[in-house]
């Protein structure tokens, strides 16, 4: 049997959203900007689906600029509104990549940036590390009189701890600084409404909720004075030039049209098996303000690489930390920022479970995560006692 | 049907693949025998990580994304499950901190030893019990065969004299060669590069990795002063005086780093007739120069011995002594030391640039029988 639990990397595509696309690619080739009936009847599907997007996030659909996925709205988002001249930026420590070295350029450019820790207090520590959940008062110490943005992730897509967006949305948009929120791993495991969250600018992916690949979306408050950071053209009301993608977009909204809530029951007794047989098992992050479908694991003693390897020649497929360029695994970052140490965030793997995974599935992952973590254990000279 | 990457219960075996054509043809001789095979590539540094070191070349030297890329083509050509893990952290530590303080101590030292017995066939090894491997499998070439009469397990040259890699191999313990298989042991590199074309491999044409594979072209020196920089510690410490075994003292150098025993370059000292280091001094910072003839050493202590296809013997034995990767072996008589570990040689004929730091292995024909650190006097 073959399980997948690596449902925040990515998750397989809805096969009513494989038909919509198919349909696209196969009857609708036109370029959604050229005037005639196949530029018009391409155009139609970009903006029904531009409208499907919107309704996932409470959104209107002119406010919905198409990207290439996360990476891309997120470096949109940010740079779009970075100032010509020296200005403050602030974000946290756990955010993705996709934000982190976007603000490391802008470092690069001349403009400062904080860094606020997630360390919330409210949760049972297993360890002394951090939460993993942004205290709106760091933010709010943060901010500068030339502060032009704060990018807040919704939920974290390691440890799944879900962000006070909305809390800091309203002291940051108060102040008349623009706010952005990465919410790639929201959608079906929190509900995302644009407005409650007081977000000026919000990132979607749609692989991350059984949409296709290369595709995103910059949601961009009406009013909100966005630069272009790529240019040849004037498409997405001249804020990304590039000729649509289309079938891709389709693909995106029927996903949106589609997304469902997921429960935390399946991943609650993931846990509760795990921590009850496997002894010295821990939960990193807290585990109150937490999306329902992401378990984050340390085994102390025994590397998570070994782990993910381990499961994976067993059919069970999970992941650890961040992967390099070659592939190999780097301790997470979001972990080393909660205040593990470096050897308890390489001992730790992530799950992430997903709509189809069933409870037999998960059966047979607590089953093989327990034979590998003895064996290695059984090896560990970390472990010997 | 069944899956064919569920392969634990049958005991796969670990093939360390780095993307050269050598343990590419491992993998694929393996596959195709029938074997179940994981295939896995060791990162070992981070190329990008010392940026005043960073070259245009980037292939053939370790963890270069090209050879990840090439392994793992590979591995996606045979279909098996193929992996990267991560060993840098080890990698420093056990090879790269030591090939460091060695250079600092005024030895010449060999990482690809180090980096055998510490991280190819010990952490690789763990890493193989970690997923239920229960054999590995390199691209060395090197042949291992248990000899029934003395119940031990033994190493011997490989078939192809040129490539033979006993001399940084003879580290192995008995529990590490029974567990290790070398499938090019047996062939000449020609028939290698035959079988990488008739297997189809995309790697058939790839040149062979010469130089130590953290070290860019070759230039140690740069390396330890970049990798010093880094840390926050001075290279420059290690100045010193150009002396002459007499104690005259002839300029000054930049570093005992720079110098290594045998060396003429770099000097800069103009006498008569031809100087080169006989020794590099740490403690006094001192490189001692003299002509060819200072140079010849009759006999030598080693250290860290390992008696690999023996018994460690009580009274002196007669074999041949490779005291550099190159050097042809010669004729000498091994006494054993104080302990198992110890050992003195002593040639039948004065050997050149004897070099502490260096390896000293010991063949009786084509079997290897001990391996050494070649001491400070």
């Amino acid at each position: 049997m073959r399980a997948y639990f690596d449902h925040n990397a990515t998750t397989p595509l809805r096969p009513e959203v494989l038909d919509a696309m198919v349909e696209v690619y196969r009857d609708t080739f036109g370029n959604a900007s050229s005037i005639h009936h196949y530029g018009q009847t391409a155009r139609q599907r970009l903006e029904a689906a531009r409208r499907q997007v919107g309704t996932l996030i409470g959104a209107k659909a002119e406010e919905i600029v198409f990207t290439s996925g996360g990476t891309e709205s997120n470096n949109l988002a940010i740079f779009g509104l970075a100032p010509a001249r020296p200005g403050h930026f602030v974000t946290s420590t756990i955010e993705h990549p996709a934000v982190l070295q976007v603000a490391d350029e802008l470092e690069r450019q001349g403009h400062t940036v904080t860094r606020v820790p997630a360390r919330a207090s409210g949760r049972e520590a297993s360890g002394g590390e951090a939460s993993g959940v942004v205290d709106p008062a760091d933010i709010e110490r943060a901010l500068r009189p030339e502060t032009f943005a704060v990018s807040l992730m919704a939920v974290n897509n390691e440890i799944g701890t879900v962000q006070p967006v909305a809390e800091v949305g309203k002291l940051v948009r108060e102040r008349g600084i623009f706010f952005h929120c990465d919410a790639v791993q929201a959608p079906g495991r929190v509900a995302v409404d644009v407005e409650a969250w007081n977000v000026d600018l919000l990132t979607l992916s749609a692989h991350k909720f059984y949409g296709p690949k290369g595709v995103g979306a910059l949601y961009v408050r009406k009013g909100v004075p966005l630069r272009k950071v790529s240019f040849g053209g004037r498409h997405e009301r001249d804020r990304r030039p590039g000729t649509e993608n289309v079938p891709a977009a389709v693909g995106m909204g029927e996903a949106a049209a589609r997304v469902k809530r997921m429960s935390p029951t399946l991943r609650d007794w993931l846990e509760e098996q795990v921590l009850a047989r496997i002894p010295e098992a821990y939960v990193n992050g807290d585990r109150e303000r937490r999306a329902p479908n992401v378990s984050n694991l340390r085994f102390p003693g025994i590397e998570g690489e070994a782990i993910v390897i381990g499961l994976d020649l067993k059919g069970v497929a999970v992941s650890s930390g961040a992967a390099c360029s070659s592939g190999a695994v780097a301790p997470s970052h979001v972990l080393l920022a909660l205040g593990l140490s470096a050897k308890d965030a390489r001992s730790s793997i992530r799950v992430s479970l997903g709509e189809g995974n069933t409870r037999e599935e998960v059966e047979s992952l607590v089953e093989s995560l327990e034979s590998v973590v003895m064996r290695l254990r059984k090896l560990s000279p970390a472990y010997a006692r | 049907m069944r899956d064919k990457y569920s392969i634990e219960e049958t005991k796969p075996i670990a093939v360390a693949m780095s993307g050269g054509v050598d343990s590419s043809v491992v993998a694929a001789l393996l596959h195709r025998e029938g074997a179940p095979i994981v295939g896995m590539t060791m990162q070992l540094w981070n190329q990008q990580r010392l940026p005043e070191l960073a070259t245009e070349a980037k292939s053939g030297r370790c963890c270069s994304l090209d050879d990840v890329y090439d392994a793992r083509w590979v591995a996606t050509t045979l279909g098996i499950p193929y992996y990267v893990v991560n060993f840098e952290e080890r990698f420093e530590q056990h090879v790269v901190k030591p090939f460091v303080q060695e250079y600092l101590e005024g030895k010449t030292p060999i990482p690809c030893t180090l980096c055998n017995n510490m991280i190819k066939f010990d952490q690789f090894l763990e890493m193989a019990d970690g997923v239920g491997a229960e054999k590995i499998a390199t691209g060395h070439y090197a042949q291992i065969r248990y000899d029934e009469a003395s119940g031990r397990w033994q190493m011997l040259r490989s078939a192809d004299a040129g490539k033979d890699q006993t001399y940084f191999l003879w580290g192995l313990t008995q529990e590490q060669m029974a567990r290790t298989m070398f499938p090019l042991g047996g062939m000449v590199k020609s028939e290698v590069r035959k079988l990488a074309e008739d297997l189809g491999l995309p790697v058939a044409e790839k040149p062979d990795s010469q130089e130590i594979c953290f070290v860019p072209n070759g230039d140690y020196a740069a390396f330890i002063e970049a990798y010093f920089n880094e840390q926050g510690l001075d290279s420059g410490a290690t100045k010193g005086e150009i002396v002459t075994r007499a104690g005259e003292r002839l300029g000054t150098h930049a570093g005992v780093h720079h110098f290594t025993v045998g060396q003429r370059r770099g000097l800069n000292v103009a006498v008569g007739e031809p100087l080169y280091v006989i020794e590099t001094n740490p403690a006094t910072r001192q490189v001692v120069v003299g002509t060819n003839v200072d140079l010849q050493r009759q006999s030598f202590r080693m250290d860290g011995v390992n008696w690999i296809s023996i018994a460690p013997p009580q009274e002196p034995v007669r074999g041949e002594v490779r005291i550099r990767n190159r050097h042809q072996p010669a004729a000498a008589t091994i006494y054993p030391g104080a302990t198992e570990r110890e050992a003195t040689v002593e040639f039948d004929e004065p050997q050149r640039a004897v070099t502490p730091g260096q390896a000293a292995v010991v063949y009786a024909g084509e079997l290897v029988l001990a391996g050494g650190w070649i001491a400070r006097d």
